[in-house]
């Protein structure tokens, strides 16, 4: 009973982390309805410049994410603006394929950089450190860490959407482009700003995922599939929604993995999938697509 | 003044093509007989490739299915001549066509699920099933589990019609057996291409373009688009299955990572497609040529060519949406596929329309 309870709650805590890799998902989803096949590669991708940035000036993992937020809300503004925004209209091929074609990009782009090398951002003492819940269970600091990081970037989230200028701009923009552009919104300057927070976010969650294993760049798709699972679980356009599909995913694999440690992943996929066919707009779903 | 109109879908470029097409198979047909074996063996990869090509660009280009999971089927039909041949002791042709009926079949509870997703969530929903028959196929140990599995030579080397082919032509097991599998390949590629044109050019293909170019306006003029959409994904199954069968025949070497690789059968084949053309025949054959020299030329760069690639694909999507051929077809109006059917009354006057 302790063991399902232990593995259970390991299970929600790895949601904590699948919910960080969905939220920047989620996020350019509801603004622009841009599906990003990138995505997975791009967390990679923000592990590799957290990686880089705390070899070269000697920090810990921390303060290297401190310094990697801003470059990598630059990337994504940038990213936006010269490539994918002139991607975005009534055709869905044109930004799946470019964004396909980024993922290779990225990928072989990190292989050439870093070669295919195992990597890991260390967290110091913090690694195993651990709290105890009950007498015979324990839970890491870290993957606590990672949940209360995931919750905290929801909080964020929803106060930038419904409490500040910016946040207006990104609803109005997600209800109805064109008469959000009437009311003189600069759509495409939108659309980066949010692929910047996206980037942000995402900066996040590759704290998380090189603390937690090792990383290579081969890693990023099946981030992307775990992410994209989590955002259609929780339903389109909700933030705690995502969360909710990120732990559903985790405890899955737990318990998979519990019975036969081959079946982790594809117990996931499989919860994915009989939501899918049960729910098919997912559990808590909020925009249309 | 009914009697002097007719309708006309051939224009006197495309039957000049078409003469010229058959000219170029029958050379292809008797390639073996004078081609070097390394020759052969780069064209049954080609062959192949322009086969999932065409497939993929009837999917994606015409029906709006754009599939990032067609390694599914690929791997499947790999997987499933594996089981055939080694498990129940078929012929390896018997195994590619029960390969390819019962990917089809598979299709179906495939499509239940993944047709719940639209657009682009429909993509990576493709995806994550091509995974769950990867991970799925990885626990079937005797099939070799995630390590994978070889072809024992009594199945590689005792395909029906082997025997005749070393006698006829008077060449060694190995040779015979690469003649066989490109003759397999290029019947699998140009029935390919003439099944896609047959299809478009039939009922289904028109309710096919109509809902290609507006899914609300074909569904009120009656066309069911679910049903359509469905046909075509299962139809596109079944070939994409043997192809498979047909490609692990050749390899004789089977793995759940190389059989389902996201790359090789899907990112491939939609760089052929995207570069040459989404959405007209002729795309992926211009498309397969110019892969086919890159690959050649540029292979050996590894991880810079995939960059390359990439980024091609990036540029071509940017700036020449339609493609390589559709840039060319726009500017000379040249079609060597007609779909259009044009109204020709007596006199010669052409009047065109869909």
């Amino acid at each position: 009973m302790l063991a399902l309870l232990d593995t259970v709650i390991q299970g929600v805590l790895l949601g904590g982390l699948y919910a960080l890799f969905a939220l920047g998902l989620s996020l350019i989803f509801g603004i622009m309805r841009l599906v990003n096949l990138a995505h997975g590669d791009l967390i990679v991708l923000a592990a590799f410049v957290i990686f880089a940035l705390a070899k070269a000036l000697g920090l810990n993992s921390f303060g290297a994410l401190v310094l990697a937020a801003p470059v990598l809300f630059g990337f994504g503004y940038a990213l936006q603006h010269f490539v994918l925004n002139r991607t975005l209209g009534r055709d869905i091929l044109p930004p799946l394929l470019v964004t396909f074609g980024l993922s290779i990009i990225i990928q072989n782009g990190l292989l050439e950089a870093f070669s295919a090398d195992t990597k890991r951002l260390s967290a110091g003492a913090l690694e195993t450190a651990s709290v105890s819940l009950l007498p015979g269970l324990a839970v890491g600091v870290m993957p606590l860490l990672t949940l209360a990081s995931a919750v905290g970037v929801i909080f964020a989230l929803n106060y930038l959407f419904y409490r500040t200028p910016i946040g207006r701009a990104f609803r109005a923009t997600s209800d109805d482009p064109e008469i959000a552009q009437l009311m003189g919104i600069d759509n495409r300057r939108i659309f980066a700003l949010a692929m910047a927070v996206a980037m942000v976010v995402t900066a996040i969650a590759a704290l998380y995922l090189g603390t937690r294993a090792n990383f290579d760049p081969s890693i990023g798709p099946a981030r992307l599939l775990y992410a994209f699972e989590a955002v259609i679980i929780g339903g389109l356009g909700s933030f705690w929604g995502t969360l909710a599909g990120g732990i559903i995913i985790g405890v899955a694999q737990t318990v998979g993995a519990h019975i036969n440690a081959e079946w982790q992943i594809l117990a996931g996929h499989l919860a994915f999938l009989a939501v899918l066919v049960l729910r098919p707009r997912g559990l808590f779903p909020r925009a249309v697509d | 003044m009914r009697g002097h109109y007719r309708i006309e879908i051939a224009t006197a470029i495309s039957r000049y093509v078409a003469l010229a097409g058959a000219a170029l198979v029958a050379v292809l047909v008797f390639l073996p007989l004078f081609g070097s074996r390394a020759l052969m063996q780069e064209l049954i990869f080609v062959f192949y490739m322009l086969a999932l090509a065409q497939l993929w660009n009837l999917l994606a280009g015409y029906a709006g299915l754009v599939s990032v999971g067609q390694q599914a089927f690929v791997g499947l039909g790999g997987y499933l001549l594996f089981a055939f041949t080694v498990l129940v002791g078929f012929d390896a042709l018997v195994a590619i066509v029960l390969a390819g009926l019962i990917a089809g079949a598979f299709a179906f509870p495939t499509a239940l699920v993944v047709f719940r997703l639209r657009g682009a969530y429909f993509a990576i929903g493709t995806w994550v099933v091509a995974e769950v028959f990867r991970l799925v196929l990885a626990q079937v140990k005797e099939l070799g589990g995630g390590t994978g599995t070889s072809l024992p030579v009594a199945v590689t080397n005792g395909v029906a019609g082997m025997e005749w082919i070393k006698t006829f032509f008077d060449v060694r097991t190995a040779v015979a057996r690469d003649m066989l599998i490109y003759w397999l390949a290029l019947a699998l590629a140009i029935g390919t291409i003439l099944g896609v044109y047959y299809v478009l050019r039939s009922r289904r293909g028109l309710a096919l373009a109509a809902i290609r170019d507006s899914e609300l306006a074909a569904e009120s003029v009656g066309v069911d688009s679910y049903r359509a959409k469905l046909w075509v994904y299962a139809v596109t199954a079944a070939m994409t299955g043997m192809i498979g069968a047909l490609i692990y025949l050749q390899k004789a070497r089977i793995s759940p990572d190389a059989a389902f690789s996201v790359l090789d059968w899907t990112a491939y084949v939609i760089f052929v497609v995207v570069i040459g053309g989404i959405g007209t025949i002729e795309g992926p054959i211009v498309g397969i040529v110019i892969f086919w020299l890159l690959q050649s030329y540029l292979a050996d760069f590894g991880s810079w060519y995939l960059i390359l690639l990439g980024a091609l694909a990036i540029g071509i999507m940017l700036f020449a949406p339609r493609g390589i051929w559709g840039f060319f077809a726009d500017r000379y109006k040249i079609v060597l596929f007609p779909l259009q059917r044009r109204l020709i009354d007596a006199g010669g006057e052409k009047k065109s329309g869909t």
